[in-house]
């Protein structure tokens, strides 16, 4: 018994001796402390001796500081708003929220399509066809090699050098091309439609649990019973239903030639239509790599298993690669869509009104620089921290678990 | 057919396969598909034919480029106007107006070249920016000759870098003094981007560095904070920053021009950029190597120096062209603040009455000029990548 205690491979193994902080530029921690005081300290006047340059030529100029102003009248005219704005009404606070939405519609209209064009140039890149290939490499070379901001100035010269309203392109009744932008008919906004947007909701809910039960089911079975009847009748019939209970209001609003412009409809003006077109093809030529190469970071053998089983080529495609391939798509493919929201700040140069422009109006306005450039960079950080957010939870939810 | 091919095969000297003495029966050979399945008809069978689907949307596909190349050739080529006659002072552009919509105008460019090029560099002193961007292209391609990757090529640079700046602004050796302002075209682009870069690597190996390190978490905190912070916003912001809010920065009466505040901005944004990439190479980097050079008893210094920053940087060749490639396109957005880049050079060219309504012809020379760069660094970008990858296979 005696033995085994005294063995000495059962004494609890001892801590390090704790070593007090020598003063001395031989021990690390003393270097490492000296270091990041001294580093610190140089950034801190550098700094300190910005600010006090600054709040002297402030004081000199007599410029306000402080965020008073977005309390102010406005006074800019804005061409597209989202949300009710006038000039001589709205402060500038409202504006700039103005300018948020409008940053905010280019991006995830922009992000949705460059997704959409993109995976289907990454994939096409990779086809059996030899056209379609060539084809899809030309389109990625050629644009990923020419600045955004160029292809920009491009789309809208081409947008703005469409005929006028008179001549325009008037393919089918109702839609006009011309270079007052796109129009093209809408439904009237009727407040019953609050229940219609509901029931879609809803239907949406039901779907999902459709869905769920069906994997049930065939993980149980081995047959996955046919949802597509009952699905469809909870997206559609039940917003129909909730349509037709409500009177089924309807009154379509067409686009007409009045005088020199047109009166009526939804319209796309020719700034946000160049704007969103130009940034979804230039980022989708990104993604279009981005899908490519993960899709080739699946193993040959997964298409030539999923083959052996049976699969067509689209199924294998769907259910077998793209699910892998995702988890090495994703981290790219974030920081293609805060490229394209930060790159929808080149809106300034084709004359579209999102927070840059509208911020920097109101800086040449006020004279508040500051303050006029700290909220852009807000606004920013914010979008691309909360796109941050998103694909991260999205990259973490579909990420392999391991055992 | 079998015998005749059994034959063949003997004839041929192949042996009946035999085993055990047990002659099996001769394998009869197939015959050979009926059409090619090689050569360019076979090829095309493949390639382009290989299904109904497929078939339909190579002829489609064929029809649509076929048009389009005839409609492009007849524009571009066949119905072009490529020189006007030259009055003086006044330009007739009356020949492109004759062929509006039918050919292209290239003479927009024939007759601006300069001013496009080099934007108001003073008219007889133009030899001085042409030489500049030779200089330039001539350092590139130094630069990206692995026969030169030694220390001496950082004296190139220092040596062609100083020559470039005695060239533009001149004022020495009976060379006429050129303000900032009066620059423009493919030297201010080639400046921003070639200075911004040869500023940005050395502070963004620092940055990266800080971000990476252990003991210092002040220091680290400081890199994490500038990285993300320039990260977050688009570059146009910066560029603001530098337009309107760097005099307010500045003791008064200091006022630096505008091109070197461009330039400061355009190197803070690259540099947190760039430190990422830099990152990525430090992270790639096997721990082995830290803890071998800390076993040999290396100062932080000389770890840095002589282990890990050789290897590292290496590693990250191929990210660092992509993103030298990123920023050569973004020094266009100088454009937004008024400085006068191969851009905004190429768009005066356009404000004026004559050339009006030739943007397209425009936009397409100058997005051949960057697309020129781009495409030779995005090659030279893969053939590293495959030399490389040979080097790590092995």
């Amino acid at each position: 018994m005696s033995v085994t205690a005294s063995d000495p491979r059962l004494t609890p193994t001892r801590q390090a001796p704790r070593k007090s902080l020598q003063f001395s530029w031989s021990d690390p921690r003393f270097r490492s402390i000296v270091w990041q005081i001294i580093i610190v300290g140089a950034v801190a006047a550098i700094i300190w001796y910005l600010v006090s340059n600054t709040s002297r030529n402030l004081e000199q100029r007599h410029i306000a500081t402080g965020f008073d102003y977005l309390g102010r009248t406005a006074g800019i005219p804005i061409g597209e708003t989202l949300l009710p704005y006038s000039p001589s009404v709205n402060t500038y606070g409202w504006a700039m929220l103005i300018g948020i939405l409008n940053t905010l519609r280019v991006a995830v209209v922009g992000v949705v399509v460059a997704t959409i064009l993109g995976t289907l140039i990454g994939i096409a890149r990779l086809s059996n066809n030899w056209l379609v290939a060539k084809l899809a490499a030309v389109y990625v070379e050629v644009i990923r090699d020419i600045p955004v901001l160029l292809q920009l100035f491009f789309w809208y010269t081409v947008c703005q050098s469409l005929p006028g309203p008179r001549q325009s392109f008037h393919p089918i009744p109702g839609v006009f091309l011309s270079n007052r932008g796109l129009k093209f008919p809408f439904i009237d906004w009727h407040d019953s439609y609050v229940w219609v947007l509901l029931a879609f909701a809803v239907g949406i809910v039901c779907a999902v649990v459709i869905s769920r039960k069906a994997t049930v089911k065939q993980n149980a079975v081995g047959v996955r019973p046919s949802t597509w009847p009952l699905t469809l009748g909870a997206l559609i019939g039940l917003p129909l239903l909730a349509w037709l209970a409500t009177g089924a209001p309807f009154s379509p609003d067409v686009p007409e030639l009045k005088g020199f412009n047109f009166a009526g409809g939804f319209s796309i003006s020719p700034e946000y239509g160049a704007l969103t077109f130009g940034l979804s093809i230039y980022t989708a030529s990104y993604i279009a790599e981005i899908v490519r190469s993960g899709i080739l970071a699946v193993a040959q053998g997964q298409w030539e298993a999923a083959g052996a089983l049976g699969l067509r080529n689209s199924t294998t495609l769907r259910r077998v690669v793209l699910p892998q391939a995702l988890r090495v798509i994703i981290p790219p493919m974030t920081s293609q869509f805060l490229n394209l929201t930060k790159n929808s700040s080149l809106a300034v140069a084709i004359g579209y009104q999102d927070i840059v422009s509208i911020a920097s109006t109101t800086l040449n306005q006020t004279g508040q620089a500051i303050e006029g450039i700290a909220t852009i960079m807000a606004v920013y950080l914010t979008i691309s921290l909360s796109i941050s957010f998103i694909m991260n939870w999205y990259n973490a939810r579909i990420a392999l678990v391991g055992r | 057919m079998s015998q005749s091919t059994a034959q063949l095969s003997e004839a041929a000297g192949d042996p009946v396969p035999s085993i055990a003495g047990i002659a099996a029966a001769p394998i009869a050979v197939r015959p050979p598909p009926g059409v090619a399945s090689s050569g360019p008809i076979g090829w095309a069978r493949k390639n382009l034919f290989g299904s109904i689907l497929s078939t339909i949307v190579t002829l489609l596909l064929a029809y649509l480029l076929v048009t389009l190349a005839i409609k492009a050739f007849s524009w571009g080529v066949l119905h072009a106007v490529w020189y006007v006659p030259d009055l003086g002072n006044a330009t007739d552009s009356s020949a492109c107006r004759n062929v509006q919509g039918v050919g292209a105008c290239w003479a927009v460019m024939t007759d601006n070249y300069r001013s496009m090029l080099f934007g108001r560099f003073p008219y007889d002193e133009q030899w001085r920016p042409a030489l500049v961007v030779a200089l330039f292209i001539g350092l590139y391609i130094v630069s990206a000759m692995r026969r030169f990757w030694r220390k001496e090529l950082l004296l190139i640079w220092a040596a062609t870098l100083i020559v470039i700046g005695v060239l533009m602004f001149g004022g020495v050796l009976g060379l006429s003094y050129v303000q900032t302002d009066s620059w423009g075209g493919l030297p201010i682009t080639l400046i921003l981007s070639t200075f911004g870069l040869a500023l940005a690597f050395p502070l963004s190996v620092l940055v990266a560095l800080g971000r990476r390190s252990t003991g210092m978490p002040a220091v680290k905190y400081l890199c994490v904070v500038y990285v993300e912070l320039i990260r977050g916003v688009p570059l146009i912001t910066l560029l603001f920053m530098a337009s309107v809010m760097f005099p307010l920065f500045m003791p008064a009466g200091f006022n630096p021009d505008k091109l070197l505040r461009a330039q400061v901005a355009f190197i803070l944004f690259a540099a947190a950029y760039l430190a990422e990439v830099v990152r990525g190479g430090l992270q790639s980097l096997p721990r082995g190597q830290y803890e071998a050079a800390d076993a040999l008893g290396l100062s932080y210094f000389h770890k840095t120096i002589f282990i890990i920053l050789p290897q590292a940087l290496r590693m990250v060749i191929p990210p660092l062209v992509n993103t030298f490639i990123g920023f050569f396109k973004d020094t266009s957005l100088v454009v937004i603040i008024g400085i006068f880049d191969l851009l905004l050079a190429g768009k005066n060219v356009l404000a004026l009455p004559a050339w009006q309504a030739y943007s397209t012809e425009m936009y397409i020379v100058l997005a051949g000029i960057y697309f020129v760069f781009c495409y030779v660094m995005a090659r030279y970008s893969r053939g590293i990548e495959r030399d490389l990858g040979r080097s790590i296979r092995r």
